[in-house]
């Protein structure tokens, strides 16, 4: 080997190496490439198996029924009164649209059963159309009802073969009218309004995901609009301001552990402080976003003052130069340059937030809560809290309204994403 | 350098020059009859280390001032004590008295906002702002509040970039952004930036050092101009600049203000023999 390298030229003990160098450059080049490839397929897993659970909760099984808005039964005399329409029974009218449609059933435990292949929800619909047009009172209407829970996870996992299906509470009599139902067309699948435009509730077909969005974005708001502004303050001091010594030392290093404390020891923070100290009410999006503040102010004072950092001092020292004040200095050049950065961080401390469960639970956000909240004050839950909730149920068909609610909670991720890329595309300017 | 024999005297010579250091005393004129900026006895420390040691210098009006010297020699840290852009530098002191005319500087009450109007300054690396060319210029008349209303503002811009030889080139965009002209163009848009503010004086730390022979030459003819209207402090590494543009070159060596003296009599008749040792390129 020694010999032969001395009668070569440096040339030539380079292109020896040559190959083996190319042979390395490739297997870096494939690590890098099966890292991602590993990535992508988890995500494709997890899509498709969120997806596969969860599509069909966006449809929700419907029965067919003639119903007969008969004035005794509702005992409404005057449909302009609000207080009849509000007080009548519903349900009743459809009960005995239901013993009509099955007029062979008999006795009271059979009756039973056959009513609660509707919904007991349903009646609501029916105050809804009589509300609407008060003509209807005393005739006769098709309708489609919401089926019960039980009637929708059979229909949707029967398909087309009824030994498919999970029959789970269901009794024979009831499966034989259900299928009695569908071979005269008199059970549908349609879309799932419910599911978009109610709070939650125990019965799944009757629980929906809009006051978890509307908990989730009312707690989100307060942290954004809490955490941005005294994260970006904090760190223009730190960088600007702050002389280096002891006191911005012990702070910084603070500042850096308090970015790695586990988050339901801030929803203990917050239940002690907030809710114990201040008074402030349980399960609010004010408290939920306060302590949301709290986790999320780390994370953005590190991004922000790196941000800061990465401006070139070239461009402080031509403001100062032009005798603009420090404040002028920061405002006109370093902020602007430093946002996109910042805004980066931001967005990566309040997807967490919005994904955060646990400090909420310590602050009672965990609530069964129907109204949907209409402000920072009212009572809610957030969509993580509402995915944990649902994914808790026993009943089989609240499977895949959680996964329907975690495809929700996906889609507000990637449309916020997608507006912080918008943002920092906008705001980023080109040397 | 190139020849062998020469090397070993030159050395000799050269460690010989170091080793008897300067003792103290600026030879030549420091001084001058009508001072736009005088400085007295100025030392500048960072932490402990001495970077100036007793510097007196005056600056006369309308006068293009050269500051030459080896690398690391105190001249760049005493042009930015001029401006006190050396209170960025937490680390940095100051003392001895610098005046602009008959303003103390660095009196505790000073606010360095109006001194920096008055005596602005053009870096090294070209430096503009990531905004449009007018924004650039526009900034600092801008901040001081200089003009009430927009058709001032573009007089003001037009004629600092005609003052830096910039408006043919850039009358047409005007609004697309300055970091994008070339880095020539890039040195006289900081240098209309500047002048657009109307300083007395104008420091420049090494402003062509960046930049090709020709926007060098721009520069240089650049600077002529303006010392018809402004008092100029140009730190410089390269010696024929300083003898091109400056009426008096003043010679540093660590950190000492060795000789000032007119710039022709430095360059052909140096009065110290450091600074003959430095022209004649024995260090530096």
């Amino acid at each position: 080997m020694k010999e032969s390298s001395e009668n070569l030229n440096a040339i030539d003990l380079v292109n020896r190496s040559l190959k083996a160098r190319y042979r390395a450059e490739k297997r870096f080049k494939a690590y890098g490439i099966a890292a991602i490839l590993f990535g992508l397929a988890c995500l494709v897993i997890l899509f498709t198996d969120i997806i596969s659970k969860g599509h069909s909760a966006f449809l929700q099984t419907e029965v067919y029924l003639e119903v007969t808005f008969d004035s005794d039964r509702l005992d409404i005399d005057d449909v302009s009164n609000s207080a009849q329409l509000m007080a009548a029974d519903y349900q009743g009218i459809i009960k005995a649209a239901l013993r009509e449609r099955f007029p062979d059933v008999s006795g009271r435990r059979d009756k039973r059963t056959l009513y609660s292949l509707v919904s007991n929800g349903a009646g609501f619909s029916l105050r809804e159309m009589l509300i609407d047009d008060p003509s209807l009172l005393g005739k006769t209407v098709g309708v489609w009802l919401v089926a019960d829970d039980d009637i929708d996870t059979y229909v949707k996992s029967r398909g087309d073969n009824p030994e498919d299906a999970f029959t789970g509470r269901m009794s024979d009599k009831q499966i034989a009218w259900v299928e009695s139902l569908m071979e005269n067309d008199q059970l549908a699948l349609n879309f799932n309004t419910t599911f978009f435009t109610s709070g939650d509730s125990r019965e799944p077909e009757q629980a929906g995901i809009l006051g978890a969005v509307m908990g989730s974005l009312f707690t989100l708001i307060v942290t954004i609009v809490l955490s941005f502004p005294i994260g970006v303050a904090a760190a223009v001091y730190l960088e600007e301001y702050a002389p280096r010594n002891r006191l911005t030392d012990f702070i910084e290093v603070n500042i850096n552990n308090l970015a790695a404390v586990p988050s339901i020891i801030f929803g203990l923070l917050g239940l002690a402080i907030f809710i114990g100290f201040f008074e402030m009410h349980r399960s609010i999006p004010l408290v939920g976003g306060l302590v949301l503040s709290l986790m999320t102010l780390p994370t953005i004072i590190i991004s922000s003052r790196a941000a800061i950092k990465a401006v070139p001092p070239s461009i402080r020292d031509a403001a100062l130069g032009l005798g603009a004040s420090k404040m002028q200095m920061v405002l006109h050049h370093v902020l602007p340059l430093a946002m996109p950065g910042m805004l980066t961080g931001a967005i990566i401390g309040f997807a967490q937030a919005l994904g955060e469960t646990a400090p909420l639970l310590m602050i009672g956000m965990v609530a069964f809560i129907v109204d949907i909240p209409g402000g920072v004050a009212d009572p809610a839950t957030a969509l993580p809290v509402q995915i944990f909730l649902w994914s808790d149920s026993p009943e089989r068909a609240f499977v895949e309204r959680t996964s329907a609610a975690i495809m929700v909670l996906l889609a507000f991720l990637i449309s916020m994403n997608t507006l912080a890329i918008w943002l920092r595309k906008r705001l980023e300017r080109r040397w | 350098m190139k020849d062998n024999t020469m090397n070993e005297p030159t050395d000799n010579v050269a460690t010989n020059i170091e080793e008897n250091a300067f003792s103290g005393q600026t030879v030549g004129t420091p001084l001058c009859d009508d001072a736009k900026m005088s400085m007295r006895n100025v030392n500048v420390f960072y932490d402990t280390k001495q970077a100036i040691h007793d510097v007196s210098l005056d600056i006369g009006k309308n006068e293009v001032v050269a500051m030459i010297g080896p690398s690391g020699c105190g001249k760049s840290t005493f042009l930015r004590c001029l401006n006190r852009m050396n209170d960025t530098i937490e680390s940095c002191k100051v003392t001895g008295d610098i005046k602009l005319e008959e303003l103390d500087i660095y009196h505790p009450k000073q606010d360095v906002v109006p001194l920096r109007a008055r005596v602005g300054m053009v870096f090294q690396k070209p430096n503009p702002f990531p905004k449009s060319i007018y924004d650039n210029v526009a900034y600092g008349p801008r901040i001081h509040g200089l003009v009430n209303r927009k058709y001032d503002l573009d007089e003001i811009v037009e004629s600092s970039l005609r003052r830096a030889s910039l408006w043919d080139e850039v009358k047409d965009r005007l609004h697309s952004p300055g970091t994008g002209l070339s880095g020539g163009q890039q040195q006289r848009l900081c240098i209309a930036r500047t002048i657009a503010v109307s300083p007395e004086v104008i420091l420049m730390d090494e402003p062509c050092s960046a930049l090709d022979p020709i926007a060098t030459a721009k520069i240089e003819e650049l600077i002529a101009e303006l010392s018809q209207k402004f008092t100029i402090a140009i730190v410089t590494h390269s010696m024929q600049q300083a003898a091109r543009v400056s009426h008096r070159t003043a010679y540093f060596h660590m950190g000492k203000l060795v000789e000032v003296n007119d710039t022709k009599r430095v360059f052909t008749n140096p009065e110290h023999e450091l600074t003959e040792a430095y022209i004649t390129g024995r260090f530096g």
